[in-house]
């Protein structure tokens, strides 16, 4: 074989080598037109003032209250929605998986979720209205039927806890995907091992099982919160602009020059881009370090 | 034994409430258009809005646009990195992963400042630059799972011998991977191009932005203005995702396998 190979190919090397270059350009072009040049583009416009020359007071600007307040929130929620979301994506998923219910289900599951996962977005806000809206079929049903009136006990859909529940409809089926083959790694031989040596079930969870999942469920928790931060299009729909999170601020900036400072909506941009870069980054670490219990 | 079975179910249960009663209050509440009885005036209504059918023929065609732009920039790019250039392949993964890292409202931003009409590409210039602009950046949104699914493809074919029995036969490069590995990570391409569709179809911020008349825009404006039409169009967003997704289910059943090699 190795013959062959050297025999077809040295011929022809400095054509096969022009057309592998040929074949990677457009992607690489594609790369660094439509990633790489716009981050940098807005990375160096939060360095320049109105005037064109090197400034800092747009990272300085970014601590008004207004703009302090937009990312507190949007921290406030993204953090919210990963932490539940992933909580309760890893129950579910512990318990089609080890809680030994009918295998048909899974399959179901997982087809769900993959839909429910990409189900975000505009309609995604239409649906929470007509559930948890003042008319929605969930409130209603709580008023009359059960007697408790969620809206006069201070719930709002469009504040914090409503686009909090909303954003679980798309993080926890993406946190069921993720970690559905981490739980699969924990193999059935651990938990015999444990419990031949005297182990409960709880000691289990406790000492093998969660352990090993835990970079798993770390990884996804960061890449949760990265999904939910950048997210702009639910919030919109849900609230229009009455709710103060970053990506909307954003929005209002690029629509219309909201903060009357383009250099500081560029600073605005970058502090998002740390924000997801971060969280991904801490993704990306963890989830090669949880790799190796999966082979 | 018994107990944990009870504690799956009750997870399970309560799960299950959580994602399905939206979907039913969606679907009672677009119901209720005509006083006193259920009825699908709602959805008649939406779908003979000619808004409608102009916005979502728009949206389908630039998914179409995109899948075919993704298709062409990424197959070739896995096919020789797989296949000569391994040391280029810890960078496109990373370039791949960008568009998760990067929220989209910052990419249609950074676009709308470096590609505005002054500048030496000027896409939003005009309409139809402001259309490609759109496709480009739909491919980038998909660019992490299209290259997933390709890369996945590929791994499950033998692309070096495939290559060079191709060669031996005299088949040029571009017909190698045209009429060779395209057909053979057909299945692989079709799933990237149905997620594709998927994420593309009812995207809002990135074509709102643009100013262009896409779907997404469009079931915002209803949204805002209409009280029962928002939630016939959430099911039938919904159901397009469902029928994207369960597109990509069907189609892995006939991935074809030859398998790779292991040296």
């Amino acid at each position: 074989m190795t013959t062959l190979d050297t025999g077809t190919t040295a011929p022809g090397k400095k054509r096969a080598l022009s057309f592998e270059w040929l074949g990677v350009a457009p992607f690489i072009v594609f790369a660094i037109m439509f990633l790489i040049l716009p981050t940098l583009y807005l990375v160096g416009a939060a360095f320049v003032d109105e005037q064109g020359g090197f400034t800092l007071a747009n990272f300085a600007g970014l601590g008004t209250p207004q703009i302090v307040a937009a990312y507190w929130i949007s921290i406030r929620i993204s953090g919210a929605s990963a932490i539940l979301g992933a909580l309760i994506g890893l129950a579910i998923a512990l318990a089609l998986i080890r809680g030994k219910l009918p295998s048909g289900l899974r399959a179901a599951v997982m087809t769900f979720s993959g839909v429910a996962s990409n189900f975000a977005g505009v309609p995604l806000a239409f649906a929470f209205i007509s559930t948890l809206g003042r008319l929605g079929l969930a409130t209603v049903i709580l008023k009359f039927v059960f007697g408790i009136d969620i809206y006069k006990a201070g719930f709002n859909l469009l504040s914090f806890w409503g686009l909090t529940i909303t954003y679980l409809y798309f993080q926890i089926p993406l946190m069921i995907l993720i970690i559905a083959p981490a739980i699969d790694g924990l193999k059935k031989e651990w938990s015999e091992a444990a419990s031949t040596l005297g182990a409960t079930p709880w000691q289990f969870w406790r000492y093998v099982g969660l352990p090993i999942l835990w970079p798993s469920f770390l990884g996804t928790l960061s890449l949760l919160f990265a999904n939910a931060f950048g997210a702009i299009a639910t919030a919109y729909a849900l609230t229009g602009s009455s709710l103060n999170i970053v990506p909307i601020l954003l929005y209002a900036q690029i629509r219309g020059d909201a903060l009357q400072n383009p250099g500081l909506g560029a600073a605005l941009a970058v502090g998002m881009i740390l924000i997801t870069g971060f969280a991904n980054v801490i993704y990306l670490v963890i989830s090669s370090r949880a790799e190796r219990w999966l082979k | 034994m018994k107990q944990s079975r009870f504690w799956a179910w009750l997870v399970f249960g309560i799960g299950a409430a959580y994602f399905l009663i939206p979907l039913i209050a969606t679907f009672e509440f677009s119901l209720r258009m005509r006083r006193g009885y259920y009825s699908f005036d709602s959805y008649a209504s939406v779908f003979s809005d000619p808004k409608f059918q102009q916005t979502f023929t728009y949206s389908a065609v630039i998914g179409l646009l995109s899948i075919i732009v993704g298709i062409l920039v990424v197959v070739p790019a896995v096919y020789f990195v797989r296949l000569r250039m391994a040391w280029l392949r810890p960078y496109v993964e990373f370039l791949t992963l960008l568009p998760l890292i990067i929220p989209a409202i910052i990419l249609v931003y950074g676009y709308i400042r470096l590609y505005n009409s002054s500048s030496i590409i000027p896409f939003t210039g005009s309409a139809v630059g402001t259309d490609i602009l759109l496709t480009f950046a739909y491919v980038t949104l998909a660019l992490p799972y299209m290259y997933r699914a390709v890369d996945t493809g590929m791994r499950t074919i033998d692309v070096q011998t495939l290559t060079e029995a191709a060669q031996i036969a005299g088949a040029s490069t571009p017909q190698i991977i045209g009429r060779i590995i395209l057909p053979n990570i057909l299945v692989a391409v079709l799933s990237g191009a149905f997620l594709t569709f998927a994420i593309v179809i009812g995207e809002f911020t990135i074509a709102s932005l643009l100013n262009r008349p896409a779907f997404g825009p469009y079931l915002q404006n209803i949204g805002a203005n209409r009280a029962y039409e928002p939630a016939a169009l959430a099911i039938i967003s919904f159901i397009i995702t469902w029928g994207a997704m369960s597109m990509i289910n069907l189609l892995s059943r006939f991935a074809p396998r030859t398998s790779a090699r292991t040296d």
